[in-house]
């Protein structure tokens, strides 16, 4: 059983849906859930029923530096003798990780679709997303970050023993946070999002947004946008979806007046289950989703929101 | 200053990309471009050189084609270029970034060094961080705005769910760009004659002390992504559609609560 370290992921004091994935990607092998945020004994529980046969309660502010986190994350590695690292491939995720590899000059394969931990193999998405490569890693350790919502929590009682981790690494101090901004209202990320609905250039306004904005809120959804409705300024860059935007998976993706283009689909072809909504029955969109329907986004989605 | 900005010689984004056998894809017909992130690395480096002075050489690891996009880089205003001769491109991206050391450090002592977020060939989102640690050099990803002042660098980081972080670090120090950083501009016709003029060296692995059989990553299988059939499109009036929608998102899919 290869002994696999993953870093928890934390939202208000609670588990992310998306960290739980991660552990389930890890079954099989004898899971050490490292929280390096928040208060570990509470979320215990949780990690034990979810297949942590330890959580690691790593003190200090560890997190407060993504240079420190990756230095933990590498003391943690020979603390346990970990043969295995997993992580969400969420913005912090794929930041601490490249970070903790390039420390132990070990490979990493970042945002993978599928890891088999025992062969040290993962499949990833290359060429924005038209192949899906298999690749295989021969190292001491199998570091890899896996795309949220790929993979369903799924329980699996462990001992989820608490143990303490008191760090002995400092931060080398070669950044420093000087200042966070925050876009208006505590959005969901897109890219961990398990619903998305997006809008495309037919939504023609800004404020058209709160059409969609209050579907998402029955759908429990964070809002994306196609480059079309960016690049016309009726969203923020960090709303898009695609090759130069987000890479997304949710288990639901709505799409609202987008066309469908390769470009768009780079950046969310492999969500669970893809629904179009189009007023013109040839769009392009309709020949690559799951289901569609044929009408007018402003009278679909505020149907779908009164029925939801 | 003197700055280095790396650049990946990848397919077309918009290229039909076909496997061929279990690991390889038919390159013969696909265009080749600058990896669209390293664009606004060379844009912003360029710019830079253009208000601060100094000098921008572009570092390419590829193969025997790469030369046409290091011209094109060359044509947006950079001085001149290493090319360290490949045959293939390396999955393991810790050899990347130990060629792009040496290549660098053979040339003279960087300032600053842009790469882009990521590669969209092999995705794989990390020579920028191993490089800046071959060079014990700060690092951050993900940069849609830059300030470069007084030996110091304040690096805007798009850090999800529309949060950004402000980080200061010292230069020397790596820098990974992103969409936002600036519009990449299109050279002209001069530049693009001026770009022909301009040096290009060739260097192999061997020069630079590089092991390519020290790769710990290999390809096991490449396989296309299956599309999607046509969809099932759903009848009747927007309410039947709609509800219908509803029951199989909850019933049959189970992506609903
Ligand atoms: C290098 C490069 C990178 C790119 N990166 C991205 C990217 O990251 N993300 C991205 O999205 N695009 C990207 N694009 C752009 C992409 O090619 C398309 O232009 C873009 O996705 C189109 O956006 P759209 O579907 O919203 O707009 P359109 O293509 O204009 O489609 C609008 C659709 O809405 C439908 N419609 C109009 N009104 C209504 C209505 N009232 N009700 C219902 N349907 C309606 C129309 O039938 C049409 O199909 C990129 C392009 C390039 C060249
Ligand atoms: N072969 C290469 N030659 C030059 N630069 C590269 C090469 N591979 C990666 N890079 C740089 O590193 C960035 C991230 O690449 P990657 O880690 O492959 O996603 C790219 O945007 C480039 O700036």
């Amino acid at each position: 059983m290869t002994r696999t370290g993953i870093l928890v992921e934390l939202e208000n004091g609670a588990v992310k849906e998306t960290t739980l994935g991660v552990m389930a990607a890890a079954q099989g092998g004898e899971i050490f859930a490292l929280v390096a945020e928040g208060d570990a004994s509470s979320v215990k529980e949780t990690l034990a029923q979810y297949g942590a046969a330890t959580v690691v309660d790593i003190k200090g502010d560890v997190m407060s530096s993504p240079d420190l986190a990756a230095q933990v994350l590498c003391d943690a590695v020979s603390a346990y003798e970990l043969g295995a690292l997993l992580g969400t491939a969420s913005s912090a995720g794929k930041d601490i990780f490249a970070r903790a590899a390039a420390l132990m000059g070990q490979p990493l394969v970042s945002d993978c679709v599928e890891v088999n931990v025992a062969d040290k193999t993962a499949k990833k998405s290359h060429f924005s997303g038209k192949t899906v490569a298999t690749l295989k890693v021969d190292a001491p350790v199998f570091l890899c970050t896996i795309r949220p919502n790929v993979y369903e929590a799924s329980e699996s009682a462990a001992a989820g023993e608490l143990v303490e981790f008191n760090c002995e690494s400092a931060d080398p101090g070669l950044i420093k946070i000087v200042e966070v901004k925050t876009d208006a209202g505590g959005k969901l990320d897109l890219t961990e999002a398990p619903v998305i609905i997006t809008g495309g250039r037919a939504i023609k306004s800004a404020d058209n947004f709160s059409m969609l904005d209050a579907c998402a809120e029955k759908l429990g959804a964070a809002v994306g946008a196609s480059r079309a409705a960016v690049d016309a300024g009726y969203a923020p860059h960090s709303m898009q979806v695609g090759q130069t935007g987000k890479t997304v998976s949710p288990r639901l993706y709505i799409a609202c007046g987008v066309s469908g283009a390769v470009q768009h689909f780079a950046g969310m072809k492999t969500s669970k289950v893809i629904v179009a909504i189009n007023e013109d029955k040839d769009a392009p969109i309709f020949s690559k989703c799951d289901y569609g329907i044929v009408g007018d986004i402003f009278e679909v989605v505020p149907k779908l929101t009164e029925k939801l | 200053m003197k700055i280095f900005v790396c650049v990946k010689h990848v397919p077309d984004t918009a290229a039909t990309i076909k496997v061929a056998g279990d690991t390889g894809f038919e390159d013969a017909d696909i265009k080749f471009i600058a990896n669209p992130y390293d664009e606004f690395g060379i844009e912003e480096a360029v710019s830079i050189k253009e208000s601060q002075g100094g000098e921008v050489v572009i570092v390419t690891v590829g193969g025997e084609s790469a030369p046409d996009t290091i011209r094109g880089a060359l044509a947006m205003g950079a001085d001149r270029a290493i090319h360290v001769e490949i045959d293939s491109q390396f999955l393991d991206a810790e050899l990347t970034a130990q060629a792009l050391k040496a290549a660098i450090e053979a040339d003279g002592a960087p300032e600053l060094i842009f790469t882009g977020k990521g590669s969209v060939d092999t995705e794989s989102f990390q020579t920028p961080y191993r490089l800046a640690r071959l060079f014990g050099m700060p690092v951050v990803n993900e940069v849609s705005a830059l300030e470069v002042n007084g030996g110091k660098a304040l690096a805007t980081r798009e850090s999800g769910a529309g949060e950004k972080q402000v980080l200061e670090m010292a230069l020397p120090c790596v820098v990974g760009a992103t969409k936002g950083l600036n519009e990449p501009r299109y050279p002209k016709f001069p530049d693009i004659m001026k770009a022909k003029k301009k040096e290009i060296k060739a260097m192999g692995l061997s020069d630079l002390g590089v092991d390519e059989s020290a790769a710990k990553v290999t390809l096991v299988k490449m396989e296309p992504v299956p599309e999607r059939s046509q969809a099932r499109m759903l009848e009747g009036s927007v309410d039947d559609q709609v509800t219908e929608l509803i029951r199989v998102l909850k019933e049959d899919e189970k992506v609903l609560g």
